[in-house]
């Protein structure tokens, strides 16, 4: 029996951990969990920044707030985690969105630069306005970017298009629009509330991880209270088969890409929010592909099907903090990349059933 | 014909091989003898496939020995088991439709000429290889110009190609017409008296009759014996497969083909279900008229490529209809189904014949393949409570005696006669008043056969319609109330339940006067 892999099938009894961990069949069963090895590599980690970085697990209460290397990373992390969880539910139905960049793009411009920001003498006072009300303003950064996912899932769902081409279009054209937007210029926020998305804290703790723990909650109680994590899979595994049972697999498909983009939105007000601007150029750049390799760090399949959101969660916080841990640990920048693929291409290799194979041949 | 004092060319032993949960085989073994077809019988499920699987070096087995000329073998990988001289022809046809005959034939092992490919040399050598079964046909041109007989052959000779002293047909004939199985035949008696030993895998009693040599028949993951064709009969071949002495009755109506079955409850003052009315599509089928009762088992047949098929999807909305209509029920509209959850929200059900493409998700659990359908009705947001589920899902386990470790076992882990009545369950759920039956019955075993064919009969005499195609005529014959023949994309005869025999039934189809 392989232990369940996805959110919808969390809600079959498991046998296992009813029966405590001191039953050595239990913990076998445990240490199989398709989450296992992407919380071990969490944990390796982990456990270098203890050994190598002072103070790494340090907590402090600061100004209302709590400040420390963790918190960093997380925080830190919050675009990826949003941009990994459209990329699953994308990827379980065989799909693929490389646009996810161009979208954090597109909406973290259209936010900035309808916010904008002059200044107004208020009681003698200077003060900066937004030049649009904010919310009007987040509300257009998130409908261009469902429009884009709305593209996207045209293209792949109606027309018939082949994901990674279709989405290849939107990535170019994407981030061009937003350049063309802003002149190719950097655009400079000044209004003082956008900043809270990005860098703001509540109750102690950032706020970008609120709206990542009300995502990700919202997304599992729609798997585990609907059909539509099963559908996804059936889709995912067996187009054909699951059309001809009567689901709609075209809107299904439609479906996860307009998530997929509404990801990335959210994901790109955080980023301009942070930096304060929105960098046309260069924000999100490449994001799409972090967001598949958190995908696939978490155990999900790029054939489709079985997913999970969790694993792709402890995907997007292996990635972050295997970066936070390559620049603390003052690894000059020109071996940075080499040494963040190494450590992937082990992740990688952990979980290849191939090479799982081929040990145990050679143990055997 | 292959004497009992020859050295088998192959032999296996005590093979036990188990996977999580099931005992596939336990104690299985096979003799083979060079020079002569060897068929492997047993219901789905005893472990014929289990055991090729062994055969090729898909699986290793966790005891048992295999003696391949006297000399011990245990092949780890399809590759090394065909360089030890056990080839294999699987089911479905392994080959690239897109590349030409010849390149099929060599694929991987393409003959070099001053370090580069020697076409021509391949072409003419793959010429040279059909001709050895009287085959003369235009290599270069690509695979799927061709027939699926001729693939099959193409695989057949493909498997040769390296020196081959097993060969293994593992159901070769399951989507091949009359004339190709015979043709089929005359390649393999040929190899036979080549001295290669044939082991064949079928589920076609007459077609074990015509060719076979001896029988080996498993139940249960077991030899249960090994026989010379010509001294066990059909009778004693379908107790040992079934393994409790059935009833004469049976045996005889299994192995006969003829025994006629009772009439349903249905008649012609029953309402209709549906009605089609010049339904049609382009490149697929002419306008055609049909129409069903309720409660009546209405029977298609016709060769391949007839329009039998190409008519059940455009009744189910899986292709789209360019012309006509169809009333079903209470559907305020007489447009033709847009989609087959259209079709389905009218009371629809559709088994296709590709249970493995267009049925089974292979990766999902026995339950969730089993509640797809009933869930996609209901839609997304209601979702059928994990309990319901499982109850239904036991329910059908039970009722139509699905062989599976648990009902969250993945499907494609059963056999597929078990994966069928999964599929068969999962419309049922939806409580359909129409069943469409493509081909329920293809590759499944005797008995398989038989329970699925009573359940259908029993949901007949419930008030259910069932829409039955088969390419099995007797099985069509035996079992429906009226039936319909199908020619070159139209419907070419209607026959009530008093008028049917097979040789009226047979001119119909072949298109002459009877």
């Amino acid at each position: 029996m392989t232990a369940p892999h996805v959110t919808a099938r969390q809600t079959v009894p498991q046998a296992a951990p009813t029966r405590g961990g001191h039953n050595p069949e239990s913990f076998a069963m445990l240490l199989q969990h398709p989450l296992m090895k992407p919380l071990a590599a969490l944990f390796a980690l982990l456990l270098v920044d203890l050994v190598f970085i002072p103070g790494f697990f340090h907590l402090e209460w600061k100004d209302g707030h709590l400040y420390g290397s963790v918190i960093d990373i997380v925080n830190r992390a919050a675009p990826l985690m949003l941009a990994a969880l459209g990329m699953t539910l994308v990827i379980a139905t065989r799909g693929i969105d490389i646009s996810v960049g161009a979208v954090v793009a597109l909406s973290g411009t259209v936010a900035a630069m309808l916010i904008g920001g002059t200044m107004v003498m208020h009681n003698g006072v200077p003060v900066y306005e937004a030049n649009t009300p904010m919310l009007w303003a987040l509300c257009a950064a998130m409908g261009a970017a469902l429009l884009c996912g709305a593209w996207n899932g045209l293209l792949v769902s109606t027309l018939g298009l082949q994901p990674i081409v279709a989405t290849l279009i939107l990535m170019v054209a994407g981030r061009g629009l937003a350049q063309l937007l802003t002149d190719g210029q950097i655009v400079t926020v000044y209004y003082q509330p956008f900043f809270f998305l990005g860098s703001g804290y509540l109750f102690g703790l950032p706020f970008s991880l609120y709206v990542v723990a009300a995502v990700v909650l919202a997304v599992s109680l729609l798997m585990r209270k609907t059909a539509l994590g099963l559908f996804i899979q059936a889709v995912g595994i067996n187009p054909v088969a699951a059309r001809l049972a009567g689901l709609k697999t075209a809107a299904l498909i439609f479906f996860v890409y307009v998530f997929c983009s509404a990801c990335a939105g959210m994901a790109g007000l955080m980023i301009s929010s942070n930096i304060k601007s929105a960098d046309a150029n260069n924000a999100g750049l490449l994001l799409e592909l972090d967001a598949i390799l958190a995908v696939t760090l978490g155990g999900t399949s790029l054939a489709g099907g079985k997913f999970s959101l969790a694993g792709s969660m402890i995907g997007a916080l292996i990635i972050q903090t295997l970066t936070y841990t390559i620049y603390s640990l003052g690894v000059p920048p020109e071996v940075n990349m080499v040494v963040k693929s190494v450590v992937v291409f082990l992740v990688c290799l952990s979980q290849s059933p191939e090479f799982k194979q081929m040990w145990k041949r050679k143990a055997a | 014909m292959a004497a009992t004092d020859v050295a088998p060319v192959l032999e296996l032993t005590g093979i036990h091989k188990e996977f999580p949960g099931v005992k596939a085989l336990s104690d299985a073994g096979l003799r083979l003898y060079p020079g002569e077809v060897h068929t492997l019988m047993g219901q789905n499920g005893a472990g014929k496939s289990t055991l090729i699987k062994v055969l090729t070096g898909v699986y290793t087995p966790e005891r048992g020995a295999m003696l391949l000329e006297g000399k011990p073998i245990r092949p780890s990988s399809t590759l090394e088991a065909q360089e030890l001289g056990i080839s294999t022809v699987y089911q479905e046809v392994n080959l690239c439709p897109n590349l030409s005959v010849a390149e099929n034939i060599f694929i991987g092992r393409y003959p070099r000429k001053w370090g580069r490919i020697d076409w021509k040399g391949m072409r003419r050598e793959a010429a040279r290889m059909l001709a050895l079964m009287d085959i003369d046909i235009d290599v270069a041109k690509p695979l799927s110009h061709y027939s699926l007989a001729v693939q099959q052959m193409v695989a057949i000779s493909r498997a040769l190609n390296v020196n081959a002293k097993v060969l293994i047909l593992d159901e070769p004939t399951s989507s091949l017409d009359e004339a190709e199985v015979q043709l089929l035949f005359t390649v393999l008696r040929r190899l036979r008296g080549q001295g290669i030993a044939i082991l064949f895998v079928t589920h076609f009693l007459d077609q074990t009759y015509a060719i076979s040599d001896r029988i080996t028949v498993m139940r249960n993951g077991e030899r249960e014996g090994e026989y010379l064709c010509s001294e066990l009969s059909r009778i004693a071949l379908v107790n040992k497969m079934i393994g409790a002495p059935a009833d004469e009755q049976r045996a005889a109506s299994v192995a006969e083909d003829a025994a006629p079955a009772q009439p349903a409850a249905h008649s012609p003052a029953q309402p209709l279900v549906l009605e089609a009315r010049a339904l049609g599509r382009r490149g697929a089928l002419l306008p055609t008229d049909i129409s069903i009762r309720k409660g009546e088992l209405l029977g298609l047949c016709g060769l391949l490529g007839s329009g039998r098929t190409e008519l059940a999807r455009l009744l189910f909305g899986a292709d789209k209809a360019d012309s006509g209509g169809i009333t079903a029920g209470d559907r305020a509209s007489a447009a033709p189904f847009a989609n087959p959850r259209d079709a389905i929200g009218a009371g629809i059900g559709f088994c296709s014949e590709d249970r493995k493409h267009e049925g089974a998700i292979l990766s999902l659990s026995v339950r969730e393949n089993l509640i797809l359908a009933m869930q996609a009705q209901a839609g997304m947001l209601r979702a059928i409570p994990l309990k319901r589920q499982q109850e239904l899902a036991n329910n059908y386990v039970k009722w139509l005696g699905i062989k599976t470790a648990s009902i969250e076992t993945p499907i494609g882990s059963l056999s597929g006669g078990n994966q069928q009545k999964v599929l068969l369950a999962r419309w049922l759920a939806t409580e359909p008043k129409l069943m469409i039956l493509d081909e329920p019955t293809r590759g499944i075993d005797v008995r398989a056969k038989e329970e699925i064919m009573d359940y259908v009969s029993a949901l007949c005499r419930k008030g259910m319609s069932i829409l039955f195609i088969s390419s099995e005529l007797p099985e069509v014959l035996r079992v429906s109330d009226r039936m319909i023949v199908m020619r070159d994309r139209k419907a070419c005869g209607e026959y009530q339940r008093g008028e049917l025999d097979d040789t009226t039934v047979l001119h119909a189809i072949a298109g002459e006067a009877a």
